[in-house]
């Protein structure tokens, strides 16, 4: 078990290597291939109508006359041994890990993103409760009343929470709940966890309930499709015929076994989900991880961009590991292979 | 009156397709302390109707009419909460394929563990020590060890025997055994079936094995029921029924019967044919397009079902033939084929 | 009169003669929310274009303000945004400022920090600002002339300020090895700017430049106290020298203002400062600030560029909505560069064809309409620019293009079947590709075959259509572009896009202007004091670049904004383009 551990953590830091080369390659390799020179990149980081002589300093000083092979080599001992950042005025010490500094703001990244975690764990973690027991719910009754008239309307309405956007359905909501009734505050609104718990659930309800709405649509129907599965098998023949009350055959073990597969989807989509939800983030202006993706990639800030796609890699392969582990937990033929 | 009484039994379910009739009018009785074997292929209705005996298909799409009597007291008109208390203590059941009959997630001790405090009021402890001590009278070694043990790292006999243990684990007064030795070795199947009559014996239960395979049952069975298209075609006492033999489906059955000293494909009186459909039934006797013999009824096997009459002392045949004429053919015909081994 | 006067129609004729009283460009202190009559506050389509609307004198309050992405920076060194210049004068003052308020006289710049407009030298070489008395930052230093000269010479070391205007690095006579107060801090940059005494800042221009009084509104002349400047760290907490100060800075999240206790009012005739707090949140869903405007709970869109298409689509059929809003033309040209690298544009008579064969009525409507888009544009300076005029070389009927004239211009241009070539856009930009259609449409009825390409906006200057290579190697005939003024006249508005001195290899928002009779115009214009004979020759080097049909103007840029509720001193500012955020209060 260890060393599978171990080989897993190999692997994953080998996966982050990857990600950050081809990240890095992206941003410079590629348009080098279009032809752009140093001064060209260096153009993206200065205000309009810029002199020629702004222009390359500015390319100076983020390095990009060096080779990329050294620009990404400064970027990984930054990461490891801290960096110096030159503010003019002075010298500041970037500790480790060090992820540089913004080409835009000038302001440190790692502290960016270590201030925006907070938010989308709050955003993740209260949609991913209410969307595990809100699909899970409907999925097993679904299952259950499968062909009556609320497996049809929980099914039709799955249907359109899978399809239905983000930006759409929160901006719908927004406008009819916010705007309209005035029962949820209006995008933008967070309060930390620690400031005011009451407010912090108050202010994140409606984001939470847009992306529950968006995840609890497949897991209703996954847990459906599963439970379905499930209790068709011989076992819960065996459960009965042992005289086990209705409700703990469905629980015990039906939905015990229909829960496997939808532990390792939930996994990866909460993995995904607290590097950044995007989409959400975005529509709701919420201070996270996933509106800072955006707003990097929108700027072409490097260094922003850097930071947030490693810590949203390492969380999704994180996420990959606790699921194999855990599905030994839950599976015990697993364990064996 | 006996301890268990099934009365013109019937369970049908409606399908887009039309009625199934998977059961149709069966009736008989069991005895505490004996044991019934219910016989025939596969779709015959014998797993439904011990599935209705148990109360399994209550609340479902199933149509039940009939009486079922156990220990005085009528099941079929009872509520599905009340049965399901009988269920596992009063009654329980062994099924076919021990691995996918029991939860691959918990452990075999667990699984006999939560059986066992259903109907008992008592700690995980004391249930623990219960099922340790099942386990090691149905015959498995280091039960203290194998109790933490998934099915799945079970061997298939030890599987069946912990099953068997499972079910035992409230002192069934009715059990009900579905094909419980299918899925074993030959070897294997002889220990599984000598440890069910010993414990039946052990426990004075009432038991009820269902099988394709008359072999299985001729020698531990009181009585023997044939059923074929979810009717009773032959039902009466073990000897009389494995000796004398009077459907022309059962002497199918005794040909196709698999032996020790016989390559299991080799079958003497092969039955022609497969089973009927339950949607569409033939008309007549249900068995007369499969029977050598329906053209010695005149026709009557293509338009009339046939009653089920005595023979003798017990013993039931439902066919056209006459008593004579299906003596005739057993003496001649078929039991000197049979005993060419 | 500019087209103006028939907005202007629409206001009070009490209202409008006092704001035209006011003109004159004196140091007059004045307070408009007294100036305006009672009554304004009945909403009313473009209502604060030629008045005041919802005038009050009330102090207190919060107003809630939003941007939809986030400052380029808030250091007055590292800015260069429109609404940034705007908001900034909330914690900053410069020598100069735009006149506060609505109406023409916008346009105009009065004192600031100074006591009256700058002292040009004969020569126009030197100019002398002298300050006011009683200034102070907000920790209750005075404010002297040597922060000013300070602020103006650390603004000059762009690797430390990348964003902000290059205007002082070029017109200043800086020191051959200045670097920066940082790199060189012991170079004295007197030769460019210095403080004479307490109270006077003296500029010293490498050439004669009239249009000084503008430059020095721009935010380099902020003063900063020495000892308080951390550099590129600085815009994390900006001392003020304006009525408010920073209370919390989250940076690219949001910040709030309270007031500066040490902002004398009455050195100020410009800032009612009517607020108690002004709180601003950035990077919010754009779709989603429009919103929040129309419902109340933001009450400023700090860019001031106007709203988003959905929400136009919601506020302009409905009265209720369209009542609270204001429809300037803002001194912005939409337009498309006709690049002369290539044959067969090398040719002015086939770039004439261009101009002739374009549909300005299509165009228009890919810009989205006379509302949301802009007026059509006949040649480069947009009205609002002082000296304005408008005319028209390419008269087609209706505007909608004339083949004949194109065809003639093909035949002379030696290309009578026409020829191909191909045209640039932001592909991330709806209107722009809906622009690049209708030209490719309407050129090839003229047979001007155009093959489209659209390119991501945030790399399109510096990789592709801004990029000289670029241009010459993938035969780009057409790109899309917008500009937008400095400040408004010739010089803020045409230097950066018809200069061809100006060009560089990457990050060009001019490839096509490249004529040595505009750049001489240029010279002359630059250095011309006389305003009136200044800003004929800016209309000079208009037509010259309209003949050498290098740019093909869309639309003068108009912009749809909204005024937020319980927002009372309402002004569209002529100056600043945009709301006059200095002048609002809170209910």
């Amino acid at each position: 078990m260890l060393t599978y551990i171990i080989r897993r953590l190999i692997g994953a830091l080998a996966m982050l290597i990857v990600v950050s080369m081809v990240t890095f390659g992206i941003f410079f390799v590629v348009p080098q291939w279009a032809g752009a020179t140093p001064e060209a990149l260096a153009s993206r980081y200065v205000g309009r109508a810029a002199t020629p002589e702004t222009v390359h300093l500015v390319a100076e000083r983020l390095g990009f006359y060096d080779p990329v092979v050294v620009q990404y080599g400064r970027f990984v001992k930054g990461i490891f041994t801290g960096a110096q950042y030159d503010y003019g005025a002075g010298v500041e010490q970037c500790p480790a890990p060090c992820f540089g500094y913004s080409f835009i703001s000038g302001q440190p990244v790692w502290p960016d993103l270590v201030d925006r975690m907070p938010v989308t764990f709050s955003l993740a973690i209260g949609a991913a409760i209410l969307w595990v027991l809100g699909g899970v719910a409907i999925g097993v009754l679904s299952a259950l009343r499968r062909g009556s008239f609320f497996d049809r309307l929980s099914m039709g309405t799955a249907l359109a929470g899978v399809s239905l956007p983000i930006f759409f359905t929160g901006m719908v909501s927004l406008v009819i709940f916010s705007y309209g009734l005035g029962w949820t505050p209006p995008g933008g609104a967070y309060t930390p966890l620690a400031e005011n718990p009451a407010l912090w659930a108050y202010d994140l309800l409606l984001p939470w309930i847009t992306l529950a709405f968006l995840f609890a649509a497949t897991y209703a129907r996954l847990t459906r499709a599963g439970m379905l599965e499930t209790m068709g098998e011989d076992y819960i023949r065996t459960a009965r015929a042992k005289g086990l009350k209705e409700r703990e055959v469905i629980v015990k073990h039906g939905l015990r076994a229909a829960l496997t597969p939808i532990l390792t989807l939930f996994g990866i989509d909460f993995g995904l989900l607290i590097g950044g939800a995007v989409l959400t983030e975005t529509t709701y202006t919420l201070p996270g991880l996933g509106q800072y993706a955006i707003l990097a990639i929108r700027n072409q800030d490097l260094p922003q961009v850097m930071g947030v796609v490693l810590v949203a890699a390492l969380f999704v392969v994180v996420a990959s590991l606790v699921v194999d582990l855990l599905y030994a937990v839950v599976d015990p033929r697993v364990r064996l292979s | 009156m006996s301890f268990l009484e099934v009365k013109d039994l019937k369970i049908h379910f409606p399908t887009d397709d039309g009625l199934v009739k998977s059961v149709d009018g069966l009736t008989f009785d069991l005895e505490r302390g004996k044991t019934l074997g219910i016989v025939g292929e596969s779709g015959s209705g014998k797993s439904v109707t011990s599935l209705g005996i148990l109360g399994l298909h209550k609340g479902g799409r199933a149509r039940i009419s009939g009486e079922i009597w156990l220990d005085g007291e009528e099941l079929n008109g009872a509520s599905a909460e009340h049965v399901r208390g009988l269920r596992g203590k009063k009654m329980a059941m062994i099924f076919q394929d021990p691995l996918s009959s029991m939860h691959p997630y918990y452990t075999v001790g667990h699984q006999i563990i939560e059986a066992y405090r259903i109907h008992n009021d008592v700690s995980k402890q004391v249930a623990r020590k219960h099922a340790i001590d099942m386990l090691g009278r149905v015959g498995i070694p280091e039960p203290a060890r194998r109790v933490d043990s998934y099915p799945h790292e079970f061997s298939g006999g030890m599987r069946q025997r912990a099953m068997i243990a499972m079910a035992l684990s409230c002192d069934p007064e009715l059990l009900i055994a579905d094909e419980p030795t299918t899925a074993l070795d030959v070897t294997v199947q002889a220990q599984i079936l000598d440890l069910m009559v010993d414990l039946q014996r052990e426990f004075n239960s009432a038991l009820i094995i269902i099988t394709h395979d008359l072999g299985v049952v001729a020698e531990l069975s009181d009585d023997i029921l044939v059923m074929y298209g979810g009717k009773c075609i032959e039902y009466g006492p073990a000897d009389s029924i494995f000796y004398r033999p009077e459907h022309p489906y059962t002497w199918g059955l005794l040909g196709s019967m698999p032996r020790l000293d016989r390559e299991p494909t080799e079958r003497l009186l092969p039955i022609k044919g497969s089973p009927p459909s339950l949607i569409n039934v033939p008309p007549g006797c249900a068995f007369h397009p499969r029977c050598p013999y329906a053209e010695r009824t005149q026709g009557k096997a293509e338009t009339e079902v046939p009653a089920l009459t005595e023979t003798e002392g017990g013993h039931l045949v439902r066919c056209h033939m006459s008593r004579d004429e299906r003596r005739g053919l057993w003496e001649n015909e078929i039991k000197p084929v049979l005993e060419t081994q | 009169m500019r087209r103006k006067s028939a907005l202007a129609a629409a206001a009070t004729a009490a209202l409008a003669m006092v704001l035209s009283a006011c003109g004159g460009g004196g140091g007059t202190p004045q307070q408009p929310a007294q100036s305006a009559s009672g009554g304004a506050a009945q909403p009313a389509f473009n209502a604060s274009l030629t008045g005041v609307y919802n005038p009050s004198t009330k102090k207190g309050g919060t107003i809630k303000a939003a941007h939809s992405s986030d400052w380029d920076s808030l250091d007055p060194a590292d800015t260069y945004y429109g609404y940034s210049f705007n908001f900034g004068r909330l914690y900053w003052r410069t020598l100069t400022t735009y006149k506060t308020g609505p109406g023409p006289d916008g346009n105009q710049v009065v004192p600031d920090l100074a006591e009256g407009l700058g002292e040009p030298s004969p020569d126009g070489k030197t100019w002398t600002y002298k300050l006011r008395a009683g200034l102070k930052f907000e920790d209750g230093t005075p404010i002297t002339a040597k922060d000013v000269a300070y602020a103006v010479a650390r603004s000059y070391d762009k690797e430390t300020f990348p964003h902000g205007p290059s205007y002082l690095n070029e017109l200043l006579a800086w020191p051959k090895d200045f670097k920066g107060v940082y790199k060189t801090p012991d170079v004295d940059y007197k030769s460019a700017v210095e403080a004479t005494d307490d109270t006077t800042v003296v500029f010293h221009l490498v050439k004669p430049f009239a249009s000084m009084d503008y430059i020095v509104q721009m935010p380099m002349t902020a003063p900063v106290p020495k000892d308080k400047d951390t550099g590129a760290k600085y815009r994390e907490h900006v001392i003020s020298s304006g009525p408010y100060k920073f209370e919390t800075n989250e940076t690219g999240k949001r910040f709030t203002l309270v007031r500066n206790d040490q902002w004398d009012a009455s050195t100020d005739p410009n800032r009612p400062a009517l607020p108690d707090k002004w709180e601003v949140q950035l990077n919010v869903n754009a779709d989603d600030l429009d919103n929040q405007l129309m419902s109340g709970s933001i009450q400023l869109d700090i860019p001031g560029t106007g709203m988003q298409p959905a929400a136009l689509g919601k506020v302009l059929p409905d009265p209720a909505l369209k009542a609270r809003t204001d429809n300037p033309t803002i001194q912005r040209l939409w337009y498309i560069s006709v690049i002369p690298d290539n044959k067969p544009l090398d040719n002015v008579e086939c770039r004439k064809a261009v101009m002739f064969a374009a549909d300005r009525v299509a165009n228009q409507t890919a810009y989205g309409g006379p509302v949301a888009g802009g007026e059509i544009a006949t040649n480069v300076m947009p009205p609002g620019i002082v000296g304005q005029e408008k005319f028209d070389l390419y008269q087609t009927p209706e505007n909608k293009g004339d083949v004949e004239k194109a065809k003639q211009a093909l035949a002379a241009c030696g290309q009578p079947n026409g020829f191909e070539t191909t045209m640039t856009f932001r592909a991330d930009r709806p209107r722009e590709k809906a622009l690049a259609e209708a030209m490719q449409q309407a050129l090839s009825k003229a047979g001007i075959k155009l093959t489209l390409k659209g390119f991501p906006a945030s790399s399109y200057f510096s990789d592709y259509a801004g990029n000289v290579d670029y241009v010459k190697k993938n035969g780009i005939g057409l790109a899309t572009h917008g500009w937008g003024s400095d400040w408004p006249d010739g010089y803020g508005f045409m230097q950066a896009i018809v200069d061809s001195r100006t060009i560089r290899p990457a990050g060009n928002y001019n490839l096509s202007v490249k004529n040595a009779e505009v750049d001489k115009l240029i010279d002359q214009a630059a250095g011309e004091l006389d305003a009136t004979a200044r800003a004929k020759l800016w209309v000079d080097v208009d037509k010259k670049v309209m003949e050498d049909a290098s740019i093909l103007p869309v639309v003068w840029a108009k912009a749809l904004l909204m005024r937020g509720q319980g927002v009372t001193n309402i002004a569209y500012n002529e100056g600043q383009q945009m709301y006059d955020y200095v002048l609002l209060g809170a209910e």
